[in-house]
């Protein structure tokens, strides 16, 4: 049982005042917010331990070197994956999934076929457009269901001897939908296609085990997992990342430099350009540390419970409309009130300190889909409480009054 | 006619009377409810400014001297800073919006609705406004 006034403790931020009330924080889904522990480490790693790493010999450097490495196997541990330089540390979610569909497009020729779907975040749509214009290979999309879940029995029959990669994500931003992914990799080896997950919504909410999973790309953002922005990890398996080209050239990611020819470093290093983000690396290690010790499961299961009260109450709003109502769902719920527009009822209960999302949520096809503009959204967290929910149920309210 | 420095004058002492925002929204969604109405014909995807969120419609008239704007939203906080604005600039000569100083916004407590974040179109209809003005002065 997870003690909820302890974590909130551990968030400064929640303790804050917005246009006069309480912050009621339900806009996790964008971003979350972040335990002491890591501001902390951000702040100790550029007052006591600034250095570049993996390239001096002096003390500061290999201090510096050892803690980013650390995180690399944090991570390693923290999703399961069978080697330590299958972790690439990227700026993100949306930079993993270019860095991937970058290096495939030389993989891919004419006849050859992407598959993603239709609940696909802007950022898992356009980098394999980008990919498929380049390669001429072709991009297919697994329709949604009107329940906000994917059609697998269309996803059959897109599948075929042409299709090289399959890229879906674990958990729908805008829908809450918990996608079958062990299902949808299972079916995608069959035809010899590699599968990318999209795991930015995932990676705080459910656990994970990338060799028990199979999928041969996952990814997501440490700032969605109570880390620092500017940090994200591309899980690959070994062979593949191997067989990938580089994504940026620079320093860091050569094994020798000439006129004549450069050659590559292995695996991190390949694909790890430039400086990186260090202090960010450093300090992500404290946020999963602080998933660890709350226990994921732990987390999922006081998740479920606050999505079952939060459908409830807001259901009770007469007018409303939750899209996305799958079967499988993590804690989003994406809504609208027959008549009123998302942003007017955002921008209403944001002055009584509630933030909550409005708009496409950068997934312009589901809203295309479902013939609206965009909707509200609530995404929760795991230091957020039912009475949280209350206060943001009755500010709906007040903006329906206020509004109709 | 009056001039736009005294519009603003009189929406700024409009707004003082309200104690809170909550007063004020609704003065702003009233004000959204009356907007007249833009010709239907003038909602078309060349007279859309593209906010993130929500949809503003801008049409421009030319007449005697004077530009008259009508426009539209689809969200009705927005409609109503539509209004507000429209009350300010519409009627006037084309030199005075182009160099019209809207102080106003920031006086009556709604400059949070034009920063960029809110991306509901607002600073671009501003913009747009103007460019009608100038182009009309030409």
């Amino acid at each position: 049982m997870l003690d909820i006034n302890k974590i909130r403790a551990q968030f400064p931020i929640l303790n804050r005042k917005v246009n006069g009330k309480d912050l009621v924080y339900f806009d996790n889904g964008a971003t979350t917010q972040k335990p002491q522990s890591v501001i902390d480490a951000e702040a100790t790693y550029y007052a006591n331990e600034n250095s570049n790493v993996h390239r001096g010999v002096h003390f500061l450097s290999g201090l510096a070197t050892d803690k980013f490495e650390e995180t690399r196997n944090t991570v390693q541990a923290f999703i399961g994956a069978k080697h330590n330089h299958e972790i690439i540390f990227t700026k993100g979610t949306t930079d993993s999934i270019n860095l991937v569909a970058n290096g495939f497009r030389t993989l891919l020729n004419k006849g050859d076929e992407i598959i993603i779907s239709e609940m696909e975040h802007h950022s898992n749509i356009v980098p394999w457009q980008m990919c498929c214009e380049i390669s001429g290979a072709t991009l297919k999309v697994i329709p949604l269901l009107d329940n906000g879940s994917l059609d697998m029995h269309e996803f059959d029959n897109l599948l075929s001897k042409n299709t090289k990669l399959v890229s879906v994500s674990h958990i729908s931003n805008a829908l809450g939908t918990v996608n079958d992914i062990e299902t949808i990799i299972a079916k995608a080896h069959n035809f010899n296609a590699k599968v990318m997950i999209d795991g930015a919504q995932a990676a705080s909410h459910v656990a994970l085990d990338m060799q028990k999973l199979d999928a041969d790309f996952y990814c997501f953002s440490a700032h969605k997992l109570f880390g620092p922005t500017g940090v994200g990890v591309l899980y690959g398996k070994e062979e593949i990342l191997n067989v990938l080209p580089p994504y940026q050239g620079g320093g860091e990611m050569i094994k020798e430099v000439s006129f004549a020819k450069t050659t590559y470093a292995c695996l991190p290093h390949k694909f790890e350009a430039g400086t990186p983000n260090i202090s960010g690396v450093i300090a992500f290690k404290q946020a999963i540390d602080f998933i660890t010790d709350l226990e994921i499961a732990e987390i999922t299961k006081y998740e479920e419970e606050l999505l079952k009260y939060a459908t409830a109450e807001v259901l009770k709003i007469e007018g409303l409309k939750i899209y996305g109502t799958a079967a499988h769902k993590s804690g989003i719920i994406s809504f609208n009130i027959e008549g009123l527009h998302p942003y007017d009822i955002g921008v209403i209960v944001d002055k009584m300190g509630v933030a909550i999302r409005t708009g496409h949520h950068c997934t312009q096809p589901i809203m295309d889909r479902f013939n609206i503009p965009g909707t509200a959204r609530i995404s929760l967290s795991v230091y957020n409480t039912k009475q949280e929910i209350d206060v943001c149920v009755k500010a709906i309210k007040k903006a329906k009054l206020m509004l109709s | 006619m009056s001039t736009i420095k005294e519009i603003q004058t009189e929406i700024t002492e409009d707004f003082a009377i309200f104690d809170d925002w909550m007063q004020k929204y609704e003065y702003l969604i009233d004000l959204g409810k009356e907007l007249s109405p833009i010709d239907e014909q003038y909602k078309t995807e060349d007279n859309l400014i593209k906010g993130c969120q929500s949809r503003v419609w801008l049409h421009a008239e030319y007449t005697k001297g004077k530009i008259i704007y009508t426009a539209d939203s689809d969200a009705i906080m927005t409609r109503g800073i539509i209004a507000v604005l429209i009350n300010v600039l519409s009627g006037q000569s084309p030199s005075e919006i182009a160099n019209a100083k809207l102080d106003f916004i920031n006086k009556i407590g709604l400059k949070e609705q034009l920063s960029p974040t809110r991306a509901n179109g607002l600073v671009s209809m501003i913009k747009q406004m103007k460019i009608y003005a100038l182009a009309f002065n030409n």
